[in-house]
């Protein structure tokens, strides 16, 4: 189940995981922001905060991440999934810019570019460590050569 | 009992506490959870013979996919405590750079993947990249 270059499907669902965890982590950041500061000793409130408005839309857009996420570890190594999914950190810049009008400084903007790069080293290389085939899955091949043989 | 609004800002040691115990746990719940997913197979294809269902219950059924959920969780209430007394610019850039580094050892040691040379040059580009990003 190899998977050496990723298919067209596989590269939307590394975007959903990009674009669905930063935007997720923005919205629990202005939910947990709103509200008063919460201690240790009542770790209860923690729960509670689960269900303010901004939270339970963070929680959702996270819930999207994690069935995303789970997909693409199933035929892509963590090594790969992890920093392929940086390029979220990107997006976030780009819509902070042209979408919300923000001005970005210069470092930020190398932030961004050091990131593309890093994504760019990542997604050239294969998703997938190559392990040696199940003693299970030799069998019929070697059958076949032994076949040849006599 | 609550601390009044707005909190004061945690010292430097709490707040590296804090950003730790994210890290930790999310590296913890992110390896486990790749092995699981590693054990499971490729979900599109399960999915392909049998079905929406047939995918999920291969993925529920997985002990491993438990334990690294439950990391996940220890890690997700670790960063509401987190963002609740530090600012987002700090927290997210942070702990996503951290854990990357914290999950290419993981990765090497624990799934055995092969980490080359490749994949350390992109987790320290994206971790400086974070780094600048948060300034």
């Amino acid at each position: 189940m190899a998977h050496p270059k990723l298919s067209a499907r596989q590269y939307m669902i590394l975007g959903v995981v990009s674009v669905s965890a930063p935007l997720g982590d923005t919205c629990l950041s202005r939910g947990m922001t709103s509200l008063p500061a919460i201690s240790l000793a009542h770790p209860l409130t923690l729960i509670a905060a689960v269900f303010t408005p901004w939270i339970a839309l963070g929680i959702a857009l996270l819930i999207g991440f994690f069935a995303s996420y789970l997909t693409a570890l199933s035929w892509a190594d963590l090594t790969f999934v992890l920093p392929a999914t940086a390029f979220g950190n990107m997006i976030v810049v780009l819509l902070s810019r042209f979408w919300l009008h923000e001005t970005i400084s210069y470092q930020r903007w190398l932030g961004a570019v050091l990131i593309t790069v890093g994504v760019g080293f990542v997604a050239n290389g294969p998703s997938l460590t190559e392990r040696p085939a199940p003693a299970a899955e030799l069998e019929p091949a070697a059958a076949v050569r032994e076949e040849q043989a006599r | 009992m609550t601390i009044p609004y707005p909190a004061p800002q945690p010292g430097p040691w709490t707040a590296a506490a804090m950003i730790a115990a994210v890290v930790l746990s999310s590296t913890a719940g992110e390896v486990l959870t790749a092995a699981a997913m590693k054990s499971i197979g490729d979900l599109d294809e399960i999915r392909a013979h049998s079905g929406m269902k047939g995918a999920i219950r291969a993925v529920v059924t997985c002990p491993l996919f438990f334990a690294g959920v439950s990391f996940l969780a220890v890690a997700f209430f670790a960063l509401l405590l987190a963002l609740n007394h530090l600012n987002l610019s700090l927290v997210a850039p942070a702990s996503a750079s951290l854990t990357l580094v914290t999950n290419a050892i993981a990765g090497k040691f624990f799934l055995k993947e092969n980490v080359d040379r490749r994949r350390w040059i992109s987790a320290v580009l994206v971790c400086i990249g974070v780094y600048f990003l948060a300034h």
